[in-house]
């Protein structure tokens, strides 16, 4: 068997049979579908009043008798007339609100709202809409439209969808879920460039702290044993993203189906969501995923192969996290605001940034030219830092108890062999 | 076997190995000697091809050493070390399969190897479970698993306790008998009389001896002699045929001296003028030892560089 496969296989599987391994691999679905199930409930609790409430009107003005309806959980009496009574009465009780409609109602804030609890915010806004409708309608009627014909005239409901015009035909310009999508895939790729990266960095160190590096080498070449290590560590990186995909589209639809209930404002973000091209965006995720890992977990193994101890990385790690820090900020706080601006378009060309900051563009659909561009920059990119990590690299890993510098990192990469 | 040809190894700032050749026969224990920092682990990575001569080659079984060769050769650096976490079976296994082992055949072996060195307990533990000597008994396994031509052990001796060395020394023993060929190095003198066929001497980057350790030992005879008489002490008077360079007494009229010849007098001649006047018992040439010629030559080289 290739000896590289060998490597692969092992940094693999070391990886994914760790306990943590396999505790992230259900805690972090998990904690998605918990907070999918909280962001529901909040959305449908905050959409319908959870308990009966009664609403006892006082019309002052005799313009609204009889005339509000029930809705669910809200229910309108006409039993109490008197406001000061009633007032008292209502210490003791819960549930019961008074409306009290004075004779010049017209008057701004004067109709008024009394519990012994504030009003919850779907109470009110039922109440206010019932109360202009009725108001509406006596305007009508007092200026003599046929109270018959009144009745007849349905009320509509209409929203406004915001649509793009462009060349490919019109789309939908919701932007709410593309910024979210943008900055969640950015965040994404940032943490784990890091996170995979690191473990990249600390496998190397592992090694040659260990000694088990010179026993390798004899082995393989250091190359050889680089490119095992990061394509072994990619790969793990790459299950968990699959496994949490996956799990996470079936808690999702799990909670979708468990909580579901039609038309609310929840359903209509959801109905843009499926608009949103996820294939393209997966297929970018994954890309940028990969070739920015690639980039940069070579340099973290470059890094690595130079120090004696995790301790010492800061100096090397400076340059390497410097770029990713600067586009995650700027990602989260200016990009996704202005995903055309040259700012975003330089960024997310250089293979330095460009993982995190294409990936805010992308639901925002930037010309394919700049995405096929940067892509070939990232795989130029990524050749070109794996070919210097691997001249850092080969000399790094045996030299043990030397601090490095920077010029001696330029001396090792012009080492013959 | 092995052979080096005029390797130069140069690093920033200080030469590792200047114009060093070397010739390891086939089935020889060969001892690498030489003080620390000589360049003995610069060579041995460079047979290893860790890292590559700035000029010179090296030749294995008479073809250009290459990567072919890999597998051919064992390698137990001096500085130990297997990964930590991960379970010693599969871990041999693992390093094993580097060298290009079956799955199949590196289990069997290892079975092999770990019941004859009463491992077998360890298979499922990691290596940190392990004391520092099993996991230097565990990393000889790996290092001889896959039944090397060539066996190079750098400083094999350190790290082990007096028992497990014992072990270790049979089994390099045994190695050689049945044909795989060794080539460690130490500074440790002791156990290159006891063990090495040939030996070559590096200091300061630089070769200084090579050759038979029985050629070497009898070239560097200088006519020293131990002789022990019994009677009344000889007053040397300077009128002998050698020189004396010790002597000690004791008690019971038994007398030891150490001489070394002069001119053209040989030991008979010695006889000869002690016979009348004691009763000889012994007379035996002093044969420097390893360490001693170690020593003198890395001296005079030192001085002669300074």
């Amino acid at each position: 068997m290739n000896k590289v496969l060998l490597i692969i296989q092992r940094e693999y599987l070391t990886r994914v049979r760790k306990k943590s391994f396999i505790i992230m691999l259900f805690v972090v679905p998990a904690l998605i579908f918990v907070m999918g199930v909280v962001i529901k409930m909040v959305a449908e609790n905050s959409d319908k009043l959870s308990s009966l409430q009664t609403v006892n009107v006082i019309d002052k003005s005799g313009s609204f008798a009889n005339k509000f309806h029930d809705v669910t959980n809200v229910k309108f009496t006409y039993a109490l007339t008197d406001l000061k009574s009633s007032k008292q009465l209502l210490k003791d009780s819960e549930g019961i609100s008074i409306l009290y409609i004075p004779a010049n109602y017209m008057q701004k804030d004067s109709v008024q709202i009394f519990s012994k609890k504030k009003a919850s915010i779907p109470l009110s806004e039922e109440i206010e809409k019932q109360i202009s409708d009725i108001a509406f309608s006596n305007n009508l009627i007092s200026h003599h439209i046929d109270t018959a014909l009144l009745s007849s005239i349905k009320r509509t409901n209409i929203s406004v969808n915001a649509i793009e015009i462009s060349d490919k035909g019109d789309k939908n310009a919701n932007i709410g879920p593309n910024i979210l999508i943008g900055i969640a895939c950015a965040i994404l790729i940032y943490l784990s460039l890091f996170i995979y990266g690191g473990q990249v960095m600390r496998g190397v160190i592992e090694e040659k702290t260990n000694r088990i590096i010179e026993v390798v080498i004899s082995s393989v070449k250091p190359f050889q044993l680089m490119l095992g290590k990061i394509i072994g560590v990619g790969l793990v990186g790459l299950t968990q993203f699959s496994a949490w995909i996956i799990l996470s589209v079936i808690s999702t639809k799990i909670a979708g189906h468990a909580f579901s209930s039609p038309a609310s404002p929840m359903t209509n973000a959801l109905a843009v969501l499926q608009t949103i091209p996820f294939g393209y965006i997966m297929g970018c995720f994954i890309f940028y995923f990969l070739s920015g890992y690639l980039f940069y977990a070579a340099l973290f193994a470059a890094v690595g192969s130079a120090v004696d101890s995790e301790t010492e990385t800061q100096q090397f790690m400076f340059p390497i996290t410097m770029p990713l820090l600067f586009t995650y900020i700027l990602s989260v706080s200016v990009l996704f605001r202005a995903p055309d601006s040259p700012l975003a378009v330089w960024l997310s060309m250089i293979p330095f940034t460009a993982p995190v900051a294409m990936m805010v563009r992308i639901p925002f659909d930037p010309p394919h030219w700049q995405v096929a561009i940067s892509m070939a920059l990232m795989v130029v990119g990524f050749l070109f830092t794996t070919y210097v990590a691997a001249r850092i690299y080969r000399v790094g890993v045996l030299m043990y108890g030397k601090k490095a510098s920077y010029k001696e990192l330029v001396k090792w990469f012009f080492y013959k062999e | 076997m092995l052979s080096i040809r005029n390797i130069v190894k140069q690093y920033a700032g200080h030469r590792a190995l200047s114009d060093v050749s070397l010739e390891v026969e086939s089935g020889q224990i060969f001892g690498l000697l030489g003080p620390n920092g000589a360049g003995k682990t610069s060579l041995i990575r460079i047979v290893n091809q860790i890292t590559a001569p700035d000029s010179g080659d090296v030749y294995f079984n008479g073809e250009k050493l290459n990567q072919s060769h890999i597998e051919r050769i064992g390698y137990l650096p001096e500085e130990r070390g297997l990964y930590k976490k991960m379970e010693i079976g599969e871990q041999m296994i693992y390093l094993a399969r580097l060298k290009g082992l079956s799955r199949a055949e590196a289990q069997k072996r290892l079975k092999f190897w770990f019941e004859k060195l009463e491992m077998e307990t360890w298979w499922k533990k990691k290596i940190e479970e392990l004391s520092k000597g099993m996991q230097q008994k565990a990393q000889f396994v790996a290092t001889v698993l896959h039944e090397p031509d060539l066996i190079i052990l750098d400083e094999p001796f350190s790290g082990f306790d007096p028992v497990n060395a014992e072990l270790i020394k049979d089994e390099i023993l045994e190695l050689n008998k049945k044909g795989a060929t060794i080539l460690f190095s130490t500074h440790r003198m002791e156990s290159v009389e006891e063990l090495c066929d040939a030996i070559a001497l590096i200091n300061k980057s630089h070769k200084i001896l090579d050759g038979k350790v029985k050629h070497i030992r009898n070239s560097y005879r200088n006519e020293t002699y131990f002789v022990e008489y019994e009677g009344p002490r000889i007053a040397f008077d300077g009128s002998q045929p050698f020189e004396l360079l010790d002597e000690t007494h004791s008690v019971d009229d038994s007398h030891t001296i150490k001489i070394k010849l002069s001119g053209q007098n040989n030991s008979n001649d010695v006889l000869q003028y002690l016979i009348p006047k004691a009763r000889v018992n012994m007379l035996q040439e002093v044969i420097p030892s390893m360490h001693e010629i170690f020593i003198e030559k890395v001296n005079l080289n030192s001085a002669g560089h300074e």
